[in-house]
């Protein structure tokens, strides 16, 4: 059976891991003043970080609160570990920076390190290169989270050889923002600290709107 | 020079987001690339907008750029060495 062992939320200014809130800031913070909160939080080092777009920052951190207190990295094969993130927006958010930058032509100095987070699924490539994970991957665009989309898609990597994905919802568009990643592998009984849910629509629902925010 | 190196260190910073990296911690001399800062194929295509930003400085030949950004201080003497300090 595929289950769901561990997802992160963040929303509001809040980061919660299997449903409960281990992270929040004042809720007055922009958006980037969050990201910068929450990864000094996190307690990682990781320079790259701070070259990151918003939409890999949140989609980082996101992963890293899910993958914190798990072996999901150690316990499965990262040439076979699935990567499957979706949104509404694409890149929307890097793309109007990336506008605005080539407005006006008589300043113009479009930023190559802006460029190239205009697509969507670089924030797929930025967790793939961090944990060396070199399995499928797909991004989708849809209206909303799409529960059966993500599941079915990802239940049939899994039956074609994947043997574990990372998987979620990773939406940046102006001060709108919310990451909600889950990790789907095979049940395992060595998995510390996992939580067991099947992998199906009704588990990706419950769990996506399990956290209570504060604010 | 000093002043220029210094000028520099801040604007590097700046314009490639190497937030936890400190002024005092790049030394003029050591590899832009590879080692000492470890900067990427995408941040020199950002220190050749830089040069042209702030310097008013585009370089002609890609080719050139290897020499240029092999370090702070080959970066700070190209500048100077275009009149544009």
């Amino acid at each position: 059976m595929n289950t769901i062992n561990s997802y992160a939320h963040i929303k509001y200014n809040q980061v919660s891991v299997n449903g409960e809130i281990v992270f929040q800031s004042n809720p007055s913070l922009s958006l980037a003043e969050f990201l910068s909160e929450a990864y000094k939080a996190l307690g990682v080092s990781y320079p790259k970080f701070h070259k990151m777009d918003a939409q890999c920052k949140l989609g980082f951190l996101c992963a890293e609160f899910a993958l914190k207190e798990t072996s999901f990295l150690t316990e499965n094969d990262l040439t076979k570990t699935a990567i499957v993130l979706s949104n509404a927006a694409s890149s929307l958010e890097t793309d109007r920076i990336h506008q605005h930058s080539i407005d006006d032509r008589s300043n113009y100095f479009p930023s190559p390190a802006v460029f190239v987070y205009t697509l969507p699924n670089i924030t797929i490539g930025e967790l793939a290169i961090k944990h060396k994970i070199t399995g499928e991957n797909a991004f989708f665009v849809s209206e909303q989270l799409d529960a059966n989309l993500l599941v079915n898609y990802t239940e049939s990597l899994i039956q074609s050889g994947s043997e574990a994905a990372i998987v979620g919802w990773v939406e940046v568009d102006g001060a709108n923002f919310e990451a909600f990643i889950f990790l789907s592998e095979k049940q395992k009984d060595t998995n510390k600290n996992a939580i067991f849910k099947p992998l199906n629509q009704t588990s990706v629902i419950t769990i996506y709107n399990q956290t209570i925010w504060t604010h | 020079m000093d002043a220029l190196i210094e000028k520099l260190k801040g604007q590097i910073i700046e314009q490639l987001n190497l937030a936890e990296v400190k002024p005092e911690e790049i030394n003029p001399d050591s590899p832009l690339f590879g080692e000492g800062l470890g900067l990427d194929s995408i941040d020199a295509l950002e220190l050749i907008v830089l040069l042209e930003k702030h310097y008013g400085i585009k370089i002609q030949d890609p080719k050139d750029g290897k020499t240029i950004f092999q370090s702070l201080r080959t970066m700070a003497e190209y500048i100077k060495s275009q009149g544009k300090s």
